[in-house]
C-alpha cells in the first residue's frame, strides 16, 4: 500500500524532474510549441516577414482545398509512398535473406556497400543525381546508349512522365540499406533451433519460409512498414535538390508545395506563411491519421 | 549462439560462386554513383562528360582548392562541424538524463511525459519548420550558429531516449545502492556510476546524431539560405549549384568534401550505426 501523499512523492522525486527538464525544454521549444503555433499561423493572412498579420479564420484552409496544385501534390505524395515502400520492403527482404547466410564470406562487405548511400548527405545525392541522369552525356544515358538499350538520350528529370519514377528510384537506392538492416535484425531473432527443427520435419524451400519464418518476422514487418511509410512522406531534401518539384510541378509533393508557398518568391508572388501553415496542418493531420490507423492495425496483429 | 539460416550450403560451390558474383556485380552498380562523383572531383570538366571510366588522367587537386576557398566550403565545413559537435553534446546529455530517469524511477507524471514523447515521433519536419524559423527570429538567434545548433539538437530524439532508458533499466540495483551507502547523491550516482556504464549507448546515440546533424537539409536551408555566413555544407553545395552552375568539377569536389567525413566515420564505426538503426524496430 502506498500511503505517501502526492506532494511527498513529488518531493522525493525532485531530482527526477530536474533531470527531465533540459530535454523537455528543447522538445517544447522545437517540437511542441511549433505544432501549436502552426495551428495558429494557419488562421492568419501573413507573409511572415512583416509584423502585419490579419486573422482570417479558416479562409486559408478553404483556399487550400480548392487549389488544384494542393491536391495534385497531396496525391503525388501518396503515389510516392505506394510506389516506393513495397519495393523497398520486398527488395530489402530478399537482400537480407541472402546476406544472412554465414557461409557467404563477402556478406559484411556487401552489407557495407548497400548501406553506403544511407550515410551520404541527401542533398548531395540529389545534386549528384542531376549529373548522373543528365541528358547531356550523363553516365546513366551514356551507359544505356553504349549498351544499345536506347538510341536517343532520355531526359529523365526534364520529362514530366519520367521524373517521378526516376526520383522514386533514387529514393529507393538511397534508403534501401536501412530497410535491409531492419530485416536483418528481424531475421536474427529467428532462433537456430527453429531452423533445425524445421529441417528435421522436412520443411524445405518455400514451405520453410511460408510456414516457419514468415510468421516469426511478421510483427517486425508491420513496424517496418509503418516506419517506411512515414519516411516516404518526408522527401523534401531529395526532391528539392533534384528537381525542386519540376518540370511544370510534375514532381511536386506536399512538402515541396508547402516550402514553395512559404518561402519561394521566384515567381514574384509574396511568400505566404499563413497559407503554407494551413497546408502543413492539413498535411500533418493526414499523416497522423495514417499513423494511427497503422498503429491500430499493428496492435491487432500483435495480439493474435 | 548463431542465428543464421545457411541455405547456401558450403558443398554446393557452383551456387555459392554464382551468388557471390551476382552480388559483386550488383554492388558495383550500386556504388557507382558515389565512385563516379569521387572520380569526377579529380577530373577536368571536359573529362567528366567524356566517358564512363572512373580513373582520372591526372589528379586535378585544383578542384578542391576552388571549392574550399572560392566557394567557401572551408567555412561551411567548420560551421557544420561546430553544429554537429555541439548538438551531439547537447543531445547526449539531455536524452541521457531523461532516459536515466524514465528507465529507473517511477514518479508522478511519468506516464504523461512518455505519452507526449510518443505523440511527437511521427511529426514531419515540414510541419514544424515555419514556427521554428519564426521562433529563432523572435529570440534573435536566427542569424548565428546558436539558433541552428539548438534547433538541430531539438528535433525529436525519442529513439535516443528509448535507447538510454532501455539500457539504464537493465543496470543492477546493487550498484546504485552501493553508491548510496558511500554517500553519493542522485547527481553523483548518475555521473560517476551510471554514465560510464552506458558508453555503448552514448556511442550509438552520438553516431545517429552526427548523421542527422551533418546531413540535415530542410532546417539549415530555411534558416541559412539568406545568410551565407552560417551555411552548412549541404546548403553550401546546393547554393553552389545555383551560383556556379557550370563548374561541374568544383561541385563534385564540394560534394566529396561534404560526404567523405561521414563515410569514413561509418566505415570505422559501422557497429554503432547498425545498432542505432536496428534499435528503431527492435524496441
Amino acid at each position: 500500500m502506498n500511503k505517501k501523499s502526492l506532494s511527498k512523492q513529488i518531493y522525493d522525486a525532485r531530482w527526477c524532474y530536474v533531470f527531465v527538464l533540459p530535454c523537455l525544454i528543447l522538445t517544447g521549444m522545437f517540437v511542441i510549441y511549433p505544432i501549436g503555433m502552426s495551428w495558429y499561423f494557419s488562421l492568419l493572412d501573413w507573409s511572415g516577414f512583416t509584423k502585419e498579420a490579419k486573422f482570417i479564420g479558416l479562409q486559408n484552409y478553404y483556399e487550400a482545398v480548392n487549389d488544384e496544385f494542393f491536391w495534385d501534390a497531396f496525391i503525388r505524395s501518396f503515389i510516392f509512398m505506394f510506389g516506393t515502400v513495397p519495393v523497398k520492403i520486398v527488395l530489402g527482404f530478399i537482400i537480407a535473406v541472402f546476406l544472412n547466410n554465414q557461409v557467404l564470406k563477402l556478406a559484411p562487405f556487401f552489407r557495407t556497400v548497400i548501406f553506403m548511400p544511407v550515410v551520404t548527405a541527401i542533398a548531395i545525392i540529389g545534386i549528384v543525381m542531376t549529373f548522373v541522369f543528365s541528358p547531356f552525356n550523363g553516365p546513366a544515358n551514356k551507359f544505356l546508349m553504349s549498351t544499345n538499350l536506347t538510341s536517343a538520350p532520355i531526359d529523365f528529370l526534364g520529362n514530366p512522365d519520367t521524373v517521378l519514377p526516376t526520383v522514386m528510384g533514387v529514393y529507393v537506392w538511397k534508403w534501401l540499406g536501412i530497410t535491409m538492416m531492419y530485416w536483418l535484425a528481424a531475421l536474427q531473432t529467428v532462433p537456430q533451433d527453429v531452423y533445425d527443427a524445421a529441417k528435421i520435419d522436412g520443411a524445405e524451400g518455400y514451405r520453410l519460409w511460408i510456414h516457419i519464418i514468415l510468421p516469426i518476422v511478421l510483427p517486425f514487418a508491420i513496424v517496418i512498414i509503418l516506419v517506411e511509410a512515414v519516411g516516404a512522406l518526408n522527401v523534401f531534401p531529395l526532391i528539392e535538390t533534384m528537381t525542386a518539384g519540376g518540370p511544370f510541378f510534375s514532381s511536386e509533393v506536399m512538402e515541396i508545395y508547402i516550402f514553395r508557398t512559404a518561402f519561394v518568391t521566384d515567381s514574384g508572388t509574396m511568400p505566404r506563411l499563413g497559407y503554407a501553415c494551413a497546408a502543413g496542418v492539413f498535411w500533418g493531420v493526414a499523416v497522423l491519421f495514417i499513423t494511427v490507423l497503422q498503429g491500430l492495425w499493428m496492435r491487432r496483429t500483435r495480439r493474435i | 549462439m548463431s542465428k543464421y539460416l545457411n541455405f547456401i550450403a558450403e558443398k554446393n560451390q557452383v551456387k555459392y560462386l554464382i551468388i557471390t558474383i551476382a552480388f559483386i556485380i550488383f554492388s558495383f552498380f550500386w556504388i557507382y554513383p558515389l565512385l563516379w562523383v569521387l572520380s569526377a572531383s579529380f577530373k577536368t570538366d571536359f573529362e567528366i562528360w567524356g566517358g564512363l571510366g572512373l580513373i582520372p588522367d591526372r589528379l586535378v587537386w585544383e578542384n578542391f582548392e576552388r571549392a574550399w576557398f572560392g566557394a567557401n566550403m572551408g567555412r561551411y565545413f567548420f560551421n557544420t562541424l561546430i553544429i554537429t559537435v555541439v548538438s551531439v553534446i547537447i543531445v547526449v546529455v539531455t536524452t541521457g538524463m531523461f532516459g536515466y530517469v524514465i528507465g529507473r524511477y517511477s514518479f508522478p507524471g511519468k506516464k504523461i511525459l512518455i505519452g507526449i514523447l510518443i505523440g511527437t515521433i511521427f511529426i514531419p519536419q515540414g510541419y514544424t519548420i515555419i514556427p521554428v524559423f519564426d521562433l529563432l527570429n523572435n529570440l534573435n538567434i536566427s542569424k548565428n550558429l546558436i539558433g541552428l545548433t539548438l534547433a538541430t539538437a531539438g528535433h525529436t530524439p525519442v529513439i535516443y531516449i528509448l535507447l538510454f532508458a532501455g539500457y539504464f533499466s537493465r543496470v543492477p540495483v546493487e550498484l546504485e545502492e552501493a553508491a548510496k551507502m558511500d554517500g553519493a547523491g542522485f547527481v553523483r550516482t548518475f555521473i560517476s556510476i551510471m554514465l560510464p556504464l552506458t558508453k555503448p549507448v552514448v556511442a550509438t546515440v552520438s553516431i545517429l546524431q552526427v548523421l542527422h546533424a551533418w546531413n540535415d537539409f530542410l532546417l539549415p536551408v530555411v534558416i541559412t539560405l539568406g545568410n551565407p555566413d552560417i551555411r552548412t555544407l549541404s546548403v553550401g553545395v546546393y547554393a553552389f549549384k545555383g551560383e556556379y552552375f557550370v563548374d561541374w568539377s568544383g561541385m563534385a569536389a564540394a560534394s566529396v568534401i561534404t560526404i567523405l567525413p561521414i563515410i569514413i566515420l561509418f566505415l570505422f564505426m559501422q557497429k554503432y550505426f547498425v545498432e542505432g538503426v536496428q534499435g528503431a524496430v527492435k524496441g
